[in-house]
């Protein structure tokens, strides 16, 4: 650089050599995240991979006595395999999976689906379309900033008062409500107890401010001359939101919703509070397969109200048991779930990077 | 409809039709404007039902004895001993709790808040685009990993292989296996995501030109991001600080496994503490009788977290406001 002439002058010199340091701590700092990521992954996974070698006299106890749990301790070579995905969690660390901990968090991912997408892109689009610059929004707004910033485990305990216990108003015994839909009986339990349903809306609630602020962000980047367009060709505002505005913000919105599902998938202590920490050995509704849907479909209508489990809670299980095992079950438990945020947060970069080069406005 | 009823005369002076009139278009309108608000009035709800339920339990309540009045708030916050559980003489002093808190999100930040500002420099200042498009994503991995993760590397890994090692080996302090270090450490790393793109953001909206005035009268490029660019985007730097640390006081899973379920007032960073959050997930796990007063002091504990990181959320929007630079 043209600067190397002025170096001679020793003051000049210490100063650039100050500003080498600190270009390299800040590098460093950069790159600490880094180091972090790929230890914790490595460690993980390596944890993940193998059980504890017995020693020799347990191997030969096991060979004595044949029992189960130690048989099955020198057949399986390592926690994470198949086996893994399609058991119960079990008193014997070699033969527990996370069977039921998959499909709770399936359902959990399906209601919060359903509660927060509609929710959470009609404020976005009653924020960005409809109330121009008034007094609402400005309250609503900042409301929604604080309520980012309100720890999950305040949300777990507005979901233990408002939905598993709806303020004690159901007494001790609570009350059921039947519906015959004509096919199948619907039995909604009040209050809600520790079911699915609970769970979900709990979670819908916390995750509800990321999504509106998501999709606040795609509505704004839709240009307005989109929308003069459509109303000069005379549609009213719902038409031109509805047929226009909506569609053309959708990769957007889409990305920031399946980013806060992914959120909402690795949240536990909300879950917690809700009194999701069960040991369960059958998923909600008896639905454990595709085929057990056909087999009884009425297990759709139970599943909501039924307890559950859900990976990261599963994974909180095996962590706070004292035996090592359950160490290694907990790190493939951890490589499972990171895996499917992984996906989750690929399809959301895919949608975005796919849309972002076609849309040219 | 409305049309027919309407006497002649108003019905030529609204021949124009660009008069406000009954259609079913406009009442659709309407009601679908109604259906949309609700939807963003339900985020007031939600403020409301926890504030609500907050101090229905804990402060005031309408249907029983709420914590506050049982036990007097003087003895709440001053008292040094945390002993709900104690049969003949539970003691309600939330400052064990308070100093577990701390002591973690202050090590978290003393880990986490100078590494994220470094590396939002770096890539402000000095990265080239294409280390930003590998940062970036590295960043909000990191961001996205579940807390409960956290705390497993925190228990399983920093504690036996990183902390046991320096401090116990080498040093001969004892570190317990549930300790704070560890917990603080985790946090630290989990906020280095929300500080570093916050401030990033922060010092990209500061203008090119004042880089070049501070170029153009000698400077070098350590002077130009520590003497200009940083006071020029202090606040948004002060706002997600503040933001992080909040994180870092409302973070719970990582505590919960790292750092242990012993309230202790100590400032021994090396010995298990429960932090507020962790006291919280301790207390539901159990079987808590609702209405009992350990199920009363969940409400009083998570009122104080509640107020604690909401004062931390509406301070760090305050000094965005208050000390925002604007440029032209």
């Amino acid at each position: 650089m043209s600067v190397s002439g002025s170096l001679r002058e020793p003051a000049l010199a210490k100063r650039h050599r100050i500003g080498q340091l600190f270009e390299w701590a800040c590098c460093g700092s950069t790159w600490f995240g880094m180091v972090v990521l790929s230890l914790l992954l490595l460690s993980i996974g390596w944890k993940a991979m193998a059980w504890p070698i017995p020693d020799a006299d347990a191997v030969d106890r096991a060979a004595a006595t044949k029992t189960d749990a130690k048989a099955n301790a020198l057949l399986s070579p390592r926690p994470l395999s198949t086996r893994f995905l399609t058991s119960y969690d079990s008193r014997v660390p070699q033969k527990a999976g996370i069977k039921a901990a998959l499909w709770g968090s399936l359902w959990l991912l399906v209601f919060v689906t359903i509660t927060t997408v509609p929710v959470g892109v009609g404020a976005a689009v009653y924020l960005e379309e409809y109330s121009n610059e008034g007094r609402w929004k400005r309250i609503i707004q900042v409301n929604l900033s604080n309520l980012a910033g309100v720890p999950s485990i305040v949300y777990g305990i507005l979901g233990l008062t408002v939905f598993v216990r709806m303020f004690g108003l159901f007494g001790h015994d609570g009350k059921v409500l039947d519906f015959n839909l004509g096919f199948a009986m619907l039995s909604i339990p009040l209050p809600f107890e520790r079911s699915v349903i609970s769970g979900a809306l709990t979670l819908s609630l916390l995750v509800l401010p990321t999504v509106i602020v998501a999709a606040q962000e795609a509505l704004r980047a839709v240009p307005s001359s989109i929308r003069t367009a459509s109303y000069a060709l005379g549609a009213t505002q719902w038409q031109t939101i509805r047929h226009q505005v909506l569609p053309a913000a959708m990769p957007g919105i889409m990305t920031g919703v399946i980013l806060s599902l992914s959120r909402a998938m690795g949240e536990t202590a909300p879950l917690i509070m809700i009194g999701a920490l069960t040991y369960l050995a059958k998923c909600p509704g008896k639905i454990d397969s595709l085929s057990a849907v056909w087999q009884h479909p009425t297990g759709l209508l139970e599943a909501p109200f039924d307890v559950f489990t859900s990976l990261p809670i599963q994974i909180f299980n095996w962590v706070s048991r004292a035996q090592p095992e359950y160490d290694h079950l907990a790190a493939a438990g951890i490589m499972v779930l990171l895996v499917v945020l992984m996906m989750m947060n690929t399809a959301a970069i895919l949608i975005r990077n796919r849309f972002q080069r076609r849309t040219q406005w | 409809m409305s049309v027919a009823q309407q006497s002649p005369s108003i019905l030529v002076k609204n021949s124009g039709s660009l008069t406000r009139r009954f259609s079913w278009t406009r009442a659709r309108e309407q009601v679908i404007r109604l259906v949309l608000f609700l939807c963003g009035a339900l985020s007031l709800l939600t403020t409301a039902g926890i504030i609500a339920v907050l101090f229905n339990e804990a402060i005031y309540s309408f249907s029983g004895t709420a914590f506050f009045q049982t036990v007097s708030i003087t003895d709440f916050l001053f008292d040094t001993v945390w002993a709900p559980q104690h049969p003949d003489k539970p003691r309600f002093g939330i400052l064990p709790l308070l100093c577990g808190t701390f002591v973690i999100a202050g090590l978290g930040g003393i880990i986490g808040l100078p590494i994220g500002l470094a590396s939002a420099i770096y890539l402000s200042e000095y990265a080239k685009p294409k280390m930003r498009r590998i940062v970036k994503p590295v960043l909000e991995i990191l961001a996205g990993i579940p807390t409960v993760v956290y705390g497993y590397f925190a228990l399983v890994f920093v504690t036996p292989y990183l902390l046991r090692p320096i401090f116990q080996t080498w040093l001969g302090i004892s570190v317990d296996i549930f300790n704070a270090m560890s917990a603080g450490i985790v946090v630290g790393v989990m906020i280095i995501p929300t500080v570093c793109s916050l401030s990033e953001d922060a010092l990209r909206a500061v203008p090119r030109g004042l880089r070049e005035a501070g170029y153009a009268l000698g400077s070098t490029k350590f002077d130009v991001s520590l003497k200009v660019v940083v006071p020029a985007a202090l606040s948004g730097i002060l706002a997600s600080f503040l933001l992080a640390i909040a994180r870092a006081i409302g973070e719970t899973m990582a505590v919960t496994i790292a750092a242990g379920q012993q309230p202790r007032l100590t400032l021994n960073p090396f010995r298990g503490m429960e932090t507020m959050t962790a006291y919280i997930v301790n207390i539901s796990l159990g079987d808590t009788e609702a209405g009992s007063m350990e199920y009363k002091s969940l409400y009083a504990v998570a009122l104080s977290l509640f107020v604690i990181t909401l004062s931390m959320n509406v301070l760090a929007q305050w000094v965005l406001k208050r000390f925002r630079e604007v440029y032209e």
